[in-house]
C-alpha cells in the first residue's frame, strides 16, 4: 500500500508511463540498443573510418576481407565499409523522411475525415482508391517516369532523393488515415469534446488540443512500422535498378551492385543486405514494443 | 445478399473508372519516350514519324478513350471470339491494345506469362497459408512457451528480411556453395515425365521457399494475435466451464472465430499473387507478369504499363468485394440487408 502511495505521489507522464511498459518488452529493448549502434555508426562512423568511399584502387579489388578493408572491396577496389556507412545515411534518411510525409498526410486526412462529416465520404473514397492501386508496380513506374524532370530541377542526387521520399511517402499514408479516422470517430463522441464544444471552443482548437493528443498513440506505432517499410521499399527500388544512381550508394543499391559478384566477393552483397535486414528487424521490434506499451488494454498495474 | 453484391459491383464501377484514369494519366503524362531505346542512328524526323504511327501525339482524351474502348470492348470481344470460335460483327476493324516494344497485343503476352507467375507465386501463397495457420494457432495457445518465442522471433525475421536479401542468401547457400538448386528459372522447361518433374520442382524450390517464408511470416503474425484476442474472450471461459474438452474449446470455438479476419487477409492477398512477386521474379529470372512490367518500364512501353497496372487495380477492387461477401457469409453478426 505504501508503495502504491509513493507511486501516486510521483508525477506520471505519458512518456514515463510508456517507457515503464516498453521496458518489459525485452526484444524491443535489445532492438533499441542494436539500432542505436547502427544509427551512431552511420552518423559518426565516417569520422573514424576515414577511407574515401569513392576512392578507386584497382590493385585492391575483389577482396573479401583484409586488415586494410575489413569488409572487403568491390570490383573497383572501393572500400565496402566506407560505402556501407555512407549508404546507410541515405537509406535511413529516406526511411525517416518518407515516414514523416506519409504520417503527415495520413494524420491530416484521417483527422479531417473523422471530424468533419461532410469531408468523410469523399476523403475515404479517395483513400480506398489509393489503397486499390497496386503499390510496388506503381512505385516502379513513378520512379522511372518522373526521374528526369526532378533530376533537372534538383540535381541528380537531390532530385532522386525527393522523388523517392515523395513516391514512397505518398503511397503509404492510407492505413494511417483509416486508423486516425477510426480513433477520431471514437474520441469525438466522448463527453469532454461535448464539453469543449459547450465552452465555445472552435474546431481548430478542439482538434489541436483535444483530439490530436488522444489519437497520438496509434500514430506513433504506425510511424515506427512505416519507417521499416519505407526502408524496405527504397532498397527494393534500388535493388531493381530503379532507385538511386550507381555512384550514389544506398544499402539497396550496394546490394544490387554486389549481387553480380557474389561468387567472387560475397561480403559485397552480405553487409548491405545484413544491415537492411537488421535495421528493419529492430524497427519492427521497437514497433511491437511500442504497440504493447501504448495499448492501455494490455497494461498491468 | 445478391442485392448487396449487385450494389457493391455497381459502386465499384466509378472506382474502377477513376483508377483507370489515374493510371492512364500518370503513365501518359510522364516524359517517357517510347523511341528512347531505338538505335541512335535513326534521324529525328524518322523518330517523329515512328512516334506518330504509334499514336503518341494524339490528344490525351483521344488516347484515353481509345484505350478504354480497347480494354473494355475490343479485348473481351477478342477473348470471346478466340475461345468460342464465333466471329462477332465488326471484328475486322477492332483494334487491340498493342505494345510499343513487341508491336504485338499486350493481352497475348500477359496470357503467355501468367502461368509462370501463378505457378510459382501461387504455390508459395498456398504453402504459406497452410504453414502459417497451424503454427500461429499453436503459438498463440502456448503463449510465452519456447515454441511461441522461437516461432514469433522467426516470423519477425521472415517479416523483416526483404525478399531480395533472403533470395540472395538462398542463392549463395543452395546454388553457389551446395549446388543443389539452379538459381535461374527455366521457363521453356516442359514437364513430361517423372524426371522432368523433378527438374521443375528443383527449379521452383528457391523462389517458392523465399516467398513462402515471407507469406508465412506476415500471415502467422496476424493469425497469432487474432487467436490470442479470442482466447481471452468470455465465451471461451464459458466453454471451458461447461466441461468441454480443451481440444474442442480451441478448435471449435477459439480458432473458428479467430480465423474469420484471417480469411479476409488471405483474400486480400490474392491479387498480389497475380501481380507476381516482382522482386522474386527478378532475382530468379522468372519471366512472369512482374518481370514483364519491369521490362515495359525500362522500355517506356506505355500501353503495356497502363494495361498491366490497370489489371492489377481491377483485381484488387474485385477481391475486396469478394472478401466482404465471404466475411458476411462467415460472420453471422454482419448482415448486408
Amino acid at each position: 500500500m505504501d508503495e502504491d502511495a509513493a507511486q501516486m505521489q510521483k508525477a506520471r507522464t505519458f512518456v514515463g508511463d510508456t517507457w515503464r511498459q516498453f521496458r518489459r518488452h525485452r526484444l524491443a529493448i535489445i532492438a533499441v540498443g542494436v539500432l542505436a549502434v547502427i544509427v551512431l555508426g552511420v552518423l559518426i562512423g565516417p569520422a573514424f573510418w576515414t577511407l574515401d568511399p569513392a576512392y578507386i584502387d584497382i590493385a585492391a579489388a575483389y577482396q573479401v576481407s583484409s586488415p586494410e578493408h575489413p569488409w572487403g572491396t568491390d570490383n573497383l577496389g572501393r572500400d565496402t565499409l566506407a560505402r556501407v556507412l555512407q549508404g546507410g545515411r541515405v537509406s535511413l534518411a529516406i526511411g525517416i523522411s518518407a515516414m514523416m510525409l506519409s504520417i503527415f498526410i495520413g494524420t491530416v486526412i484521417g483527422l479531417l475525415s473523422g471530424y468533419f462529416k461532410l469531408l468523410d465520404d469523399p476523403l475515404m473514397r479517395m483513400t480506398d482508391i489509393f489503397l486499390s492501386l497496386p503499390q510496388l508496380p506503381l512505385l516502379l513506374v513513378l520512379s522511372t517516369l518522373f526521374r528526369e524532370p526532378l533530376k533537372a530541377a534538383f540535381g541528380p542526387e537531390g532530385g532522386v532523393f525527393i522523388l523517392m521520399m515523395i513516391i514512397i511517402g505518398g503511397l503509404q499514408w492510407m492505413p494511417t488515415a483509416r486508423l486516425v479516422r477510426g480513433e477520431v470517430l471514437t474520441v469525438k463522441s466522448r463527453e469532454f469534446i461535448t464539453a469543449a464544444n459547450a465552452l465555445g471552443a472552435q474546431n481548430r482548437r478542439i482538434i489541436r488540443y483535444h483530439i490530436l493528443p488522444n489519437v497520438l498513440s496509434p500514430v506513433i506505432v504506425a510511424a515506427t512500422f512505416s519507417i521499416a517499410s519505407a526502408i524496405i521499399t527504397e532498397s527494393a527500388l534500388s535493388f531493381l535498378g530503379l532507385g538511386f544512381p550507381p555512384d550514389f550508394p544506398t544499402w539497396g543499391r550496394l546490394l544490387f551492385d554486389g549481387k553480380d559478384y557474389m561468387t567472387i566477393t560475397w561480403t559485397l552483397a552480405f553487409w548491405p543486405g545484413m544491415l537492411i535486414s537488421v535495421t528493419v528487424l529492430c524497427v519492427n521490434f521497437i514497433g511491437d514494443g511500442l504497440r504493447d506499451a501504448l495499448d492501455p488494454r494490455l497494461h498491468k498495474s | 445478399m445478391s442485392k448487396y453484391i449487385i450494389r457493391r459491383l455497381l459502386t465499384a464501377i466509378p472506382t474502377i473508372l477513376a483508377m483507370s484514369f489515374i493510371i492512364f494519366a500518370i503513365v501518359d503524362l510522364s516524359p517517357a519516350d517510347p523511341t528512347g531505346n531505338l538505335p541512335l542512328t535513326i534521324p529525328p524526323e524518322v523518330r517523329a514519324k515512328i512516334r506518330e504511327t504509334m499514336g503518341v501525339n494524339d490528344p490525351f482524351v483521344v488516347k484515353y478513350l481509345k484505350w478504354l474502348r480497347q480494354f473494355f470492348i475490343a479485348e473481351p470481344a477478342n477473348l470471346f471470339e478466340t475461345s468460342t470460335g464465333i466471329t462477332l460483327p465488326g471484328s475486322e476493324d477492332r483494334t487491340r491494345i498493342i505494345s510499343y516494344q513487341t508491336k504485338g497485343p499486350v493481352m497475348d503476352i500477359i496470357a503467355e506469362r501468367l502461368p509462370q507467375t501463378l505457378w510459382v507465386v501461387g504455390s508459395a501463397y498456398i504453402l504459406g497459408t497452410l504453414i502459417a495457420v497451424p503454427i500461429a494457432v499453436f503459438s498463440a495457445y502456448k503463449q510465452y512457451s519456447l515454441f511461441d518465442q522461437v516461432g514469433t522471433f522467426t516470423m519477425m525475421l521472415g517479416f523483416s528480411v526483404p525478399t531480395f536479401a533472403a533470395g540472395l542468401v538462398f542463392i549463395i547457400i543452395f546454388s553457389v556453395n551446395l549446388k543443389w538448386f539452379p538459381s535461374i528459372y527455366d521457363t521453356t522447361h516442359v514437364v513430361t515425365d517423372i524426371k522432368s518433374l523433378q527438374v521443375q520442382l528443383r527449379q521452383m524450390f528457391m523462389p517458392v521457399a523465399v516467398l513462402t517464408l515471407f507469406y508465412t511470416a506476415g500471415l502467422s503474425r496476424y493469425t497469432r494475435s487474432s487467436v490470442l484476442d479470442h482466447l481471452q474472450q468470455d465465451y471461451i471461459r464459458t466453454a471451458r466451464s461447461k466441461g468441454l474438452t480443451e481440444r474442442t474449446v480451441v478448435t471449435r470455438h477459439a480458432v473458428r472465430n479467430s480465423l474469420i479476419p484471417v480469411v479476409t487477409l488471405i483474400g486480400l492477398g490474392i491479387p498480389g499473387v497475380f501481380s507476381g512477386a516482382l522482386i522474386t521474379e527478378q532475382i530468379f529470372r522468372i519471366n512472369g507478369i512482374g518481370q514483364y512490367l519491369i521490362i515495359a518500364i525500362q522500355g517506356g512501353d506505355e500501353p503495356t504499363m497502363q494495361t498491366v497496372l490497370f489489371i492489377f487495380a481491377v483485381l484488387v477492387v474485385l477481391f475486396n468485394i469478394v472478401v466482404d461477401v465471404i466475411y458476411g457469409l462467415l460472420d453471422p453478426r454482419i448482415s448486408y440487408s
